[in-house]
């Protein structure tokens, strides 16, 4: 029975078939913008996921406080060589390695570029590979004695630095030349992958930073409780450093909390689109009241003469209410698509041109559904008022109505 | 003495308009008995439609009484109403109203819907009430489609569907010519002749002494007169 409601409601969709399009492409455009702001976050939170997931969840880092220019700017605190030894002598670390990072000049061909320069400790290089997941595409990664070799981003295979790079290039940086022993997989921001790698004690004297470590990476024996460890180290290195427990001028991160930080930005930025979202939202809605408004009006007389037949008020607010809540999910349907469209867009757009692989859009079914029910639900409570009126008309007024 | 169907028993329509009342109808009486065909005349504003809505339980009376089958019908709920409605009565209307998106097997199959009758048999039953009819052809068709005459025999059919006791017809031949509107007569006559009672507003006083056996004249919302036919001849009560 209710079948045939929705099909005397499509006709008169259909009848009115600019003017139903025209509210339906309010209801499209805020679905559409809703679905892919949701199915964005959902893929960033997996792609962030995956990434440390990678990483691994036995690792432990360690950063002096305020480097809040990221890595390699200068700060007034630093970490040294003598914390990495504290660290690694703490029960229950496995290995410990540590990198320091610093801006340079680098020519090649006569193509100038200014990019960061990471300098790794080859003796523990295998931990710091396994937690930035790197691989060669081409040639090799770094590894123990190897001198003024380096390792480079994913980028270089492109014209980054005037004409693609190949495995053994000479690269000068600061002046001094370093061959180029392998080029690194894509990572999937242009950053990364316009780093370069090359060993610590080429990397020192280069850049005259005899002593600062940037970054100290703590892998944990397995079976070991992270936090645990954390603490511990957190009590050595304010013992070592002489501080107050209070004051103390290093962070340690695990990646739970990593992880959880980029969950919680994840949480606000969403639901900051979502609240924009939600305005067209509305502005749709009060398309379809409008419409429904509209219709009912257009309608008396139809509706005297159902009633005159022997509708009830209820057969009334039905076909109404179905009427608006099939503008509302006709809404949805073309709104997701268009959605899925946007999203997959954007992710190639990200990949083909932006480098990233950061940019990932999810569609799980729960969300598809949601949508639907959602674009319907809001279809039905948009025109309840108008069509509460109508099947509130009395039957004789109704009828006279030209 | 046949039984009766309707009861008007001192019926007051009263609009107040501003400071001015209307008696669209004052202090009306009527007694229909089943099976009759009643013609109401009466010029224009006299309460002919109001009277007729009355009946139909569109509407309800300011004062007095409406019986239908012995019900009274004067104080029901509106969802009383339209049960009666559904169930008892059949309209007619003078623009014919069939609901322009539906198309003419449809519109029958509509009264069906709203006694919650499935699907096979609304169909079935539109198709033999369109045959009734004669527009066993025209059944796929929209009202935009079909001639004037066409429509209101559309209109007869969805009247007739869900085998109401009484039709109501406001001034049904009112937008058709003569022939075509002879032709719709003809179909209320048949059903007046297996005994469904007709009320009939009309303005057609030759229409009227054709096919009715009652005829009431209204004028300034109070009865004038009522008349028998015996035969070929009227007689005033
Ligand atoms: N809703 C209303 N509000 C105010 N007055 C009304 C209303 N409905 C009807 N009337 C008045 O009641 C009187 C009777 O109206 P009604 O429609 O019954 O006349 P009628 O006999 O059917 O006329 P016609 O032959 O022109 O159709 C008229 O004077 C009309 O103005
Ligand atoms: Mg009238």
């Amino acid at each position: 029975m209710i079948s045939d409601y929705f099909k005397l409601a499509l006709k008169n969709l259909r009848k009115r078939r600019l003017r139903s399009w025209l509210t339906i492409i309010g209801i499209i455009i805020s679905i559409a913008t809703i679905f892919v702001l949701i199915s964005l976050s959902l893929g960033l939170e997996k792609a962030v996921q995956e990434q440390f997931r990678l990483l691994g969840t036995d690792k432990i880092f360690i950063q002096p406080k305020g480097q809040a220019g990221g890595p390699g700017t200068a700060s007034s605190v630093s970490l040294t060589k003598k914390d990495v030894d504290v660290i690694e002598k703490i029960q229950g670390i496995k290995k410990v390695t540590f990198w320091t990072a610093g801006n340079a000049k680098i020519e090649h061909n006569k193509k100038i570029k200014f990019v960061p320069i990471i300098g790794i400790d080859l003796d523990t290089s295998d931990l710091f590979t396994e937690t930035g997941a790197y691989e060669a595409q081409e040639g090799r990664l770094l590894k123990k004695g190897d001198f003024k070799n380096i390792m480079i981003g994913s980028r270089y295979k492109n014209d980054f630095l005037g004409r693609p790079i190949k495995i053994g290039d000479t690269i000068f940086i600061n002046a001094a030349p370093f061959k180029v022993k392998g080029i690194l997989k894509p990572i999937g921001n242009p950053t990364d992958d316009s780093l370069i790698y090359m060993p610590l004690e080429d990397f020192r004297p280069l850049f005259d930073i005899p002593e600062r470590v940037d970054t100290i990476i703590a892998q944990i024996e397995s079976g070991k409780d992270i936090n645990e460890i954390s603490s511990s180290i957190e009590k050595k290195l304010i013992n070592s450093r002489s501080l107050d427990k209070d004051n103390t001028d290093f962070i340690i991160l695990t990646p739970e909390e990593l992880l959880e930080s980029f969950g919680s930005v994840l949480i606000i930025i969403t639901a900051f689109l979502a609240g924009i979202a939600g305005i067209s939202l509305l502005v749709g809605a009060t398309g379809i009241a409008n419409t429904m408004y509209t219709s009912v009006l257009e309608r008396t007389k139809e509706i005297g003469v159902m009633k005159a037949i022997g509708a009830k008020n209820s057969n009334i607010l039905i076909i109404f209410l179905i009427e608006s809540g099939l503008i509302g999910l006709l809404g949805s349907v073309v709104g997701i698509l268009l959605g899925m469209l946007i999203g997959k867009s954007i992710e190639y757009y990200a990949v083909e041109y932006l480098d990233t692989t950061l940019l990932q859009f999810s569609f799980p079914s729960y969300l598809i559904i949601g949508c639907l029910l959602f674009g319907f639900l809001i279809g039905t409570i948009s025109g309840s008022l108008p069509s509460y009126r109508a099947s509130k008309l009395k039957p004789v007024d109704a009828l006279r109505y030209e | 003495m046949s039984e009766q169907i309707i009861k008007l028993k001192d019926v007051c329509k009263i609009y107040q308009m501003g400071e001015t009342e209307v008696k669209a109808l004052y202090n009306v009486s009527i007694d229909i008995e089943k099976g009759d065909f009643v013609a109401i005349m009466g010029p224009s504003g006299s309460g002919k439609s109001t009277g007729l809505n009355l009946v139909g339980s569109l509407d309800l009376p300011t004062l007095g009484n409406i019986y239908l089958d012995s019900q009274d019908i004067s104080h029901l709920t509106e969802s009383e109403l339209a049960q009666i409605r559904g169930q008892k009565i059949g309209f007619i209307f003078q623009q014919f109203n069939l609901i322009p998106n539906l198309t003419a097997k449809e519109n029958v199959m509509l009264p069906l819907l709203f006694q919650g009758i499935d699907k096979e048999e609304r169909e079935s039953r539109a198709e033999e009430l369109l045959n009734l009819v004669e527009l066993q052809d025209r059944m796929e068709h929209y009202p935009n489609q079909l001639s004037g005459g066409q429509q209101q025999r559309v209109a007869i059919a969805r009247a007739l569907a869900n085998n109401p006791e009484v039709i109501l017809a406001d001034e049904p031949t009112g937008n058709l010519d003569t022939k075509t509107g002879e032709k719709v007569l003809e179909f209320l006559n048949k059903l007046n002749e297996k005994g469904t009672t007709i009320i009939m507003v009309t303005h057609d006083q030759d229409l009227a002494k054709e096919h009715a056996k009652t005829i009431y004249s209204l004028k300034d919302g109070s009865l004038e007169g009522v008349y028998k036919r015996t035969g070929k001849s009227w007689k005033k009560l």
